[in-house]
């Protein structure tokens, strides 16, 4: 475990060295003049309309949903790539079938059209 | 009493001593990370420089030469006008968020540097799960993006956080499959092992010839998951104004380019870790320490040269980025995810299940 110690001071420091530049601009920078269109949101030099946090692309939580499918997939081969010479075709053939079932899914949302984007 | 007295010092002087010696730990563990932080920064400014020098002679013109010899302090003085640049903060937007979400960026981004082998012994932290910290790091840049997106409340800005979060987790399942398809072939995770796997046959014992379609899929991936041009949607300016940054200035601003640099030195530095031999000379039957004569502080001029092949490597293969840069056009939010999802992904699939089979085969 003792490697994992730089990383744990690493990650002490790391916040430190991007959170310091936030607060260096403090002494010198100065808010000189104040005005409401200064702090409103840029859209082309016209009054903001609307909130921005409204309705957007159902197609982004389409990608996240897809996403959250692939990635244990991925995360779940690391340990079975890695003794691959030790564990016996049986664990080569159950990981195979593993993967089948995720090919059939995939392809099943690829003619489904969940993964088109117009 | 005497004795009493000398036992107290005894006492006193073996306490010094153990609390020297816990300076001297905590200063042998934070000497290596302000190294590697230094080394960074002066990377980070190193790539500003020659991405404007080589982006100036594609397109003949003379790029940055006033502020110091041919302009190399030309990314230190942006950075510091940057610093003294007034901070604004949206008025409806959230502050905290807003202010926030540069730093968790460049933070991930940071962390990933603690696994990077310069040398064989010249890692911050040789772990056995070295590439899968990576891995699991860089995924939180995205958020940081996100994060900003929402707070800054704007149309273009969230626009721009949905881009880089829906792109950057898009891009990640090939990238993690070519680093798995590697991870076979060296049969670890660490980065150092993966280097000394490539180290035998000299060049030719790199992985880029035992992974021919891993390693494309893995430059295009890298280069999406660094936003570069031809994948640089979140921020394309003709669309989304700044995409994520429109609202920031100052050193925020100033953030987000630190952020995107470091992403693309981290990810040229994984490809001279995973494809192109790492730290070894890589030409056979020269021995650099022979060639040299040096016998003496031979150590010391082999993690010289580790480290200077490493950065050649590194910085030779970041002129493929930046090249790309002028010469490809920008692809569209729809073509952009079905080369992630329909191309990229099953190509990696089955360069894997190509690499499993030649493994099991060579047994």
């Amino acid at each position: 475990m003792s490697e994992f110690a730089p990383i744990c001071i690493y990650l002490v420091i790391s916040p430190l060295v991007s959170l310091i530049p936030l607060g260096v601009p403090f002494p010198f920078a100065s808010n000189s003049s104040t005005y409401p269109e200064k702090w409103s949101a840029y859209e082309c030099g016209f009054d903001p309309f609307g909130d921005a946090r409204s309705r957007f692309d159902i197609r982004f939580y389409l990608v996240s949903i897809l996403f959250i499918i692939s990635d244990p997939e991925v995360i779940f081969s690391f340990p079975w790539a890695l003794p691959l010479n030790k564990i016996d075709p049986f664990g080569f053939w159950s990981m195979m079938a593993f993967l089948l079932i995720l090919t059939i899914g995939s392809l099943y949302e690829w003619k489904r059209g969940a993964s088109d984007r117009e | 009493m005497i004795i009493d007295i000398r036992e107290v010092q005894d006492i006193n002087s073996f306490y010094r001593v153990e609390s020297l010696k816990w300076v001297y730990g905590i200063i042998w563990v934070l000497a290596p990370i302000f190294t590697l932080v230094l080394g960074i920064t002066i990377g980070v400014l190193v790539i500003v420089w020659l991405e404007r020098e080589i982006s100036a002679g594609l397109q003949q013109r003379i790029g940055p030469e006033y502020s110091g010899p041919l302009g190399v302090l030309q990314a230190l003085a942006d950075g510091t006008k940057l610093l003294f640049k007034e901070n604004l903060l949206p008025s409806r937007g959230d502050t905290r968020l807003f202010s926030i979400g540069p730093s968790i960026a460049v933070i991930a981004i940071l962390l990933s540097y603690s696994v990077i082998p310069f040398d064989y012994h010249l890692v911050l932290a040789d772990l056995n799960i070295g590439v899968f910290l990576w891995i699991a790091v860089s995924s939180i840049a995205p958020i940081g993006l996100l994060i900003s997106g929402y707070g800054s409340n704007n149309k273009y800005s969230f626009l721009g956080g949905l881009r880089a979060a829906a792109q950057s987790i898009s891009y990640e399942i090939p990238l993690t499959l070519c680093v798995l398809a590697i991870s076979l072939l060296s049969n670890s995770l660490s980065t150092v092992d993966i280097v000394e796997a490539q180290s035998k046959y000299g060049f030719w014992g790199w992985n880029l010839w035992r992974q021919p379609i891993g390693f494309i899929v893995f430059l295009i991936s890298s280069l999406a998951e660094c936003e570069r041009l031809p994948f640089d949607l979140p921020e394309a300016e003709e669309e989304l104004v700044a995409g994520y940054q429109t609202e920031y200035s100052g050193i925020k601003f100033g953030l987000f380019y630190v952020a995107s640099y470091l992403n693309l030195l981290i990810s040229s530095l994984f490809v001279t870790v995973l494809y192109l031999g790492g730290w070894n000379i890589s030409i056979p039957y020269i021995f650099v320490a022979e060639l040299f004569e040096i016998n003496k502080a031979r150590e010391v001029f082999g993690t010289t040269i580790g480290i200077f092949i490493t950065l050649a490597k590194t910085y030779l293969f970041l002129f493929i980025p930046i090249t790309t840069r002028w010469t490809l056009p920008r692809l569209r939010m729809d073509q952009l995810l079905n080369l992630g999802w329909k191309f990229l992904l099953p190509i990696s699939l089955g360069n894997l299940l190509l690499t499993t089979s030649f493994q099991l085969s060579s047994l």
